[in-house]
């Protein structure tokens, strides 16, 4: 961890994303199909989700699967402010994003005593409460959800009947933002913070690191960058309810590119998403068919395989090895 | 709001409660075990009804008579489940807490898909069983006469386990190896093959909870999910592995259940569960009856 090969190690790992990114806007040049553009987008969307997501729980190490509160709320503040007080989706998504990070600290201000699998019981059992609570409320829509009011194409209002690329382009966006701001966290001292607490809260607390402020830090970011793409995704399929926006389901296809690509490492939830959700949308239109199972079944079994296969994630395997060539 | 009213919901909620115990048990036994949190757990639970419901079709078998078959059944399916899956996420040589999740939630991922595969994502139920629609009345009290025998088959699963696990040679040695897993190499005991036992055994406190819930819960592919919730929030709330702080902490969330819906609208009533584990917790964060 030397200080001039850590830098530049920095350094190349930047211009690799800016060259990545620039890839990946050259693609809708030779992609026109908008099947797989929607692919695409909902790859990128991902991407930055569970960039998101591993910022608390693979970053700080606090395992969320609630995350899908987070996404609800700003999926829901965005399409409320704007079919009931008119506020456009660019505001909405902000707010929504504001609305959750102060949820996750509220959230987080008891939940942050707890450990191992109370903390993470703790977070699946309050973001079914919140999808209980969006259920039973009359004026959100209820069980029913609401639709985005059709307004005719524009950025402003951020809706776009003819073409997917818009959305590609904010999706795309929205991954890079969230992995700056993870490349940029990590070298800073909440990033040392957060690592020193996954590794041992007990020893970091007598090392002078503030541990349950770093916790609610870790939260509120995630939190809020995981609002803004419940915005987005409100915005993309401009239909939402309960069940489709803040159902555990969700927490979970959050937190599984994060784990396949390497949990806590800064490229693994762009590789997992980039293989998982091409996959998944395969599996599901070519042998989904109508609630048939066999997408299930894929799916199920690749993450098992995963799991038991690469426990340490894709991008986490040669980061090992390297360090073991190291010592040698 | 009479006082009968208020018995009646508490009783209800008691009966309900027992259930959940029992659908707990085998998650708390589990986890007690080896420190691991079977996520499919509400899958075993679908596939035991599934199983229930299959001998009804096949040999007209009552849900009650076919339980000890469902559960033995259940008893194989979790000692292959640990031998064939568990044992390697156990050892794996990273993120050993993730790898266990999400191994396990891929089994309940595959397993839901093999039932919407094989068996539709159509709600069945049991339409002629000994006990469906029959109540019993005690003292102005209405009983459904399926939670009862559930209650009843749940009060003599919990008798029959503390006698396993006091009386027997292998509960010994499963709370040894509970204790201690290390040590209990050192005195004979393959660690291996009592970890299978116990995924085993909880495997068949599930099938029983299944084959029960069977008699008067319709069966469809999804329906382990509402109930691994809760029973997540049971086991956590009578501290992690605690199989007896299930059991009280079962009956304590039935209680609570029905007392939130006696309150709220009843599409509201799993808020007064997840309130009652928030509120353990923060308070107490090893869980009632958690010894941590």
């Amino acid at each position: 961890m030397a200080g001039s090969s850590h830098d530049s190690a920095r350094r190349n790992n930047l211009i690799l994303a800016i060259c990545v990114a620039a890839a990946v806007a050259c693609l809708p040049l030779v992609v026109k199909d908008v099947y797989i553009q929607n692919m695409l987008v909902l790859t990128l969307m991902y991407a930055a989700l569970s960039q998101s997501w591993n910022i608390l729980s693979g970053y700080c190490g606090q395992i969320s699967l609630g995350h899908a509160l987070y996404f609800g709320l700003g999926a829901y503040a965005t399409l409320l402010l704007f079919t009931k007080f008119g506020v456009l989706p660019w505001f909405g998504m902000i707010a929504g994003g504001v609305i959750a990070a102060a949820v996750a600290a509220a959230v987080g201000y008891p939940c942050f005593r707890l450990k191992g699998h109370y903390f993470v019981i703790a977070t699946i059992v309050i973001a079914e409460a919140g999808l209980l609570l969006m259920l039973n409320w009359d004026w959100a829509g209820a069980a029913m959800g609401i639709e985005v009011p059709v307004r005719g194409d524009s950025w402003a209002k951020f809706q776009f009947a003819r073409s997917k690329l818009p959305y590609f382009y904010f999706a795309l966006g929205l991954a890079l933002v969230a992995w700056i701001v993870t490349w940029k966290i990590e070298d800073s001292r909440w990033g040392y913070w957060w690592r020193a607490v996954k590794d041992n809260a007990e020893a970091a607390e007598s090392l002078g690191v503030v541990v349950f402020r770093s916790k609610m830090a870790a939260a509120a970011v995630s939190a809020f960058l995981t609002a803004v793409g419940g915005g987005f995704y409100a915005q993309f399929v401009s239909y939402i309810d309960p069940e489709s926006v803040m159902s555990f389901q969700f927490s979970l296809l959050m937190a599984l590119p994060a784990v396949l690509g390497g949990i806590g490492t800064l490229w693994g939830p762009a590789v997992g998403a980039a293989i998982l959700i091409p996959i998944t949308e395969v599996t599901r239109s070519y042998a989904g068919g109508t609630g048939k199972g066999f997408d299930l079944i894929v799916y199920g079994l690749l993450v098992m395989g995963i799991a038991l296969g690469r426990p340490e994630g894709i991008v986490g395997a040669p980061l090992r090895a390297r360090k073991r060539a190291k010592a040698a | 709001m009479t006082a009968e009213a208020v018995i009646q919901s508490l009783a209800s909620g008691l009966l309900m409660g027992l259930i959940y115990g029992l659908v707990a048990a085998g998650l708390a036994l589990i986890f007690g075990l080896m420190d691991v949190v079977n996520f499919a757990h509400g899958e075993f639970l679908m596939t035991s009804m599934y199983a229930a419901f299959g001998l009804y079709l096949a040999f007209a078998l009552d849900p009650l008579a076919s339980a000890p078959f469902v559960a033995a059944a259940m008893f194989v399916f979790g000692a292959v489940v640990y031998l064939g899956l568990v044992r390697f996420a156990m050892s794996a040589s990273a993120n050993a807490g993730m790898v266990q999740i999400f191994a396990t939630f891929g089994l309940a991922i595959t397993m839901r898909g093999l039932a919407q595969l094989l068996f539709t994502p159509d709600y069945r139920s049991i339409p002629h069983s000994w006990l469906g629609g029959k109540t019993l009345k005690v003292a102005g009290i209405f009983l459904p006469a399926p939670q009862l025998a559930g209650a009843l088959v749940s009060l003599a699963a919990f008798g029959a386990l503390w006698l396993v696990i006091n009386k027997t040679d292998f509960g010994r040695a499963l709370e040894a190896t509970r204790e201690d897993a290390g040590a209990v190499a050192l005195v004979g005991i393959d660690k291996k093959r009592i970890f299978a036992l116990g995924w085993g055994l909880g495997g068949a406190l599930v099938g029983l909870a299944g084959a029960v819930l069977a008699t008067f819960f319709y069966i469809y592919p999804d329906v382990g999910a509402s109930f691994a919730l809760i029973a997540y929030v049971t086991v956590a709330l009578g501290g992690f592995g605690s199989v007896f702080g299930a059991f009280a902490a079962g009956i304590l969330v039935g209680v609570v259940e029905a007392g939130t819906a006696f309150i709220l609208p009843a599409s509201l009533k799993y808020l007064g569960i997840y309130a009652l584990y928030l509120l353990v917790v923060v308070l107490r964060p090893r869980g009632l009856f958690g010894s941590l």
